[in-house]
């Protein structure tokens, strides 16, 4: 059984839907990437899978138990967890309260959670009483990254981790994606730099207008001609 | 020496009176503005109403002839703030989360507390007509201290002990809400949601539960407030409608949703709109003897008449806005 399995979800905004018939499936062992052009449902396949839009029909399993429609205050005690694309951090709160909001549903000790954050990106530790909003976009989005974290999660979805960032810290973030899933969780981003991604990928989708276009692993779709040509830019 | 006094007595007493009064009612409306993103116009409403509260309580007392060293007002203010947040409570489940579930607009929320206002001080009026009440009217004096000044040859500097308990029972209420904000699980959430309600429900965060506890810290502020404004003058049933407009300048001057710009802004206007009545002839009349003839001091000297009052918080609010749009301590912008 798939820690995550999307099946046949249509859904949208309460117009016309933008999600008509989408297919995921991720193991817990899985880096699991979308790509796919601008406005294609990237970002909205991720809300609908975190309760932030209506599912109208098709449904979404964790762990066997159906989630279709649940809000995020339920979910996130299950185990997921969510990188928006933009306004990922609490711009007014320090870097340590920001991880803090992560674990607002825990009641246990966060403390040891934290200080692996801080080991991944030391940046973070050295910066934790700064407000986030002071931050480089590339710290912005470990902090971002960081919260999420902090909720213990099993399957992590990311939107677009490295948008707006320079190639180097492209490569980190990634690096830091890998480090997270071999330590156990559960990966499924939406990239715009669908090759390098792809490349690291054990699940790729290529979704265009709402529904799957192409599915198999990362390396099988950069392999495909007919992807290469229409989503990978040639 | 005794000009000093006189300014002390005028402008240092009364500004800090008025500005822990407007910092109070400002911290609640700039956190329903942070949390639920609508000005809430019933908040005068909501201060008077605690007032009233307070009033009825301590009239039981009053009645089996209770009287203890400090003013009933401040001994029964607990209670009164437990009801006030239980209407303020009451009011959100009917009137505004039914909106809110709606997807209602900021300005449909603003003109939905405009109907608050107007039926709490329909109800206020029902019950206790439009008359004036005082808390003193019923055994209980207030006692007034002198601070000996002869030593210096000038008149004493006077306040009264409301006055004096007011200056604590704000100090306490901001440390106690600071340590809250800062200190606390629940309170660092509601400054998350304040700060970005999407990630805050992103992040597991109850956001029901947050709007209910900024209902009650608002609630309990403003019972406050009106209650301490209510003892320093007199209770009536627009006691705090005729300040709401300082309020809510308060709140943008120090920037909206920013709970340490409310205070800044609540003691700016209040100290502002003190001097800005203050007779600058007294503090200028012993220059009367070294002042050539030609010039005659004007028996009053004051920037606008008491009546005017008001205007000073609004010349504040317009030279903030143009020159700093979001507010002293950077606020949402409106
Ligand atoms: N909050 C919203 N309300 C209504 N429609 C929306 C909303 N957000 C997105 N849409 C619409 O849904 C469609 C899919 O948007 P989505 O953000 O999922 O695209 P995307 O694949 O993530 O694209 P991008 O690469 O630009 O991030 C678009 O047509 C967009 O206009
Ligand atoms: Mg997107």
């Amino acid at each position: 059984m798939p820690l995550i399995e999307v099946k046949n979800v249509v859904g949208g905004y309460g117009g016309a839907p933008i999600l008509n018939g989408v297919n995921i499936a991720i193991e817990q062992s899985d880096i699991g990437v979308i790509v796919g052009p601008n406005g294609a449902g990237k970002s909205t396949t991720l809300k609908a899978i975190f309760g932030l839009l209506k599912v109208t029909s098709g449904s979404i399993t964790f762990e066997g138990h159906d989630i279709a429609n649940a809000l995020p205050d339920r979910l996130v005690p299950l185990g997921l967890s969510f990188v928006p694309q933009e306004k990922n951090v609490f711009t007014s709160m320090s870097v340590e309260e920001n991880l803090e909001m992560g674990a607002f549903t825990r009641r246990d000790d966060i403390s040891g959670t934290r200080d692996e954050i801080y080991a991944m990106f030391p940046v973070l530790k050295e910066k934790r009483r700064q407000p986030a909003g002071e931050l480089s976009g590339g710290q912005r989005q470990m902090v971002a990254m960081g919260r999420a974290l902090m909720s213990k999660p099993k399957l992590l979805l990311l939107d677009e981790p490295s948008a707006g960032l320079s190639p180097r810290y492209v490569l980190e973030i990634f690096e830091h994606i890998v480090t997270v899933n071999k330590a156990g969780v559960a990966i499924l981003m939406v990239e715009q730099n669908a090759r390098q991604a792809l490349a690291f990928a054990s699940r790729g989708f290529v979704l265009a207008q709402g529904a799957n276009r192409f599915t198999g692993t990362g390396p099988e779709l950069i392999a495909d001609p007919e992807v290469a040509r229409s989503f990978l830019g040639g | 020496m005794d000009v000093l006094v006189f300014f002390i007595n005028k402008v240092l007493v009364a500004g800090t009176v008025l500005g822990s009064i407007y910092a109070l009612g400002a911290i609640g409306a700039t956190l329903i503005f942070g949390i639920l993103r609508f000005a809430h116009f019933a908040h005068g409403d909501m201060m008077t109403m605690g007032a009233f509260f307070a009033f009825l309580i301590a009239l039981v007392f009053y009645h089996y002839g209770i009287y203890l060293p400090v003013p009933m007002g401040f001994v029964v203010m607990p209670l009164a703030m437990l009801l006030t947040i239980a209407v303020a409570l009451g009011i959100d489940k009917t009137v505004y989360a039914p909106l809110r579930r709606r997807g209602a607009r900021p300005v449909t929320l603003l003109i939905a507390s405009i109907g608050v206002t107007l039926m709490l001080q329909g109800l206020i009026r029902l019950f206790f007509g439009t008359g004036q009440y005082s808390f003193f009217d019923y055994g209980e004096t207030k006692s007034i201290f002198r601070i000996d000044m002869s030593w210096a040859g000038a008149r004493p500097i006077t306040f009264t002990q409301p006055q004096v308990l007011m200056v604590i029972v704000t100090v306490v209420l901001v440390l106690i809400l600071n340590f809250f904000l800062t200190g606390t699980r629940l309170g660092k959430a509601m400054r998350a949601m304040a700060d970005n309600a999407d990630l805050a429900q992103v992040s597991g965060i109850n956001t029901q539960l947050v709007v209910r506890l900024t209902w009650v810290i608002a609630a309990a502020l403003a019972c406050a407030a009106g209650t301490m404004l209510s003892l320093d003058v007199s209770l009536k049933p627009d006691l705090a409608f005729n300040i709401i407009l300082p309020i809510f300048a308060a709140a943008i001057v120090g920037g909206l949703g920013q709970v340490y710009g409310a205070i800044a802004g609540g003691f700016l206007l209040g100290f502002a709109e003190t001097l800005g009545v203050f007779n600058w002839s007294t503090i200028l009349r012993p220059l009367a003897g070294v002042l050539p003839d030609w010039i005659v001091i004007p028996p009053d000297l004051s920037l606008v008449p008491t009546e005017y009052k008001l205007t000073v918080s609004f010349v504040i609010l317009v030279i903030t806005l143009l020159w700093r749009p979001t507010g002293i301590f950077k606020g949402a912008s409106t």
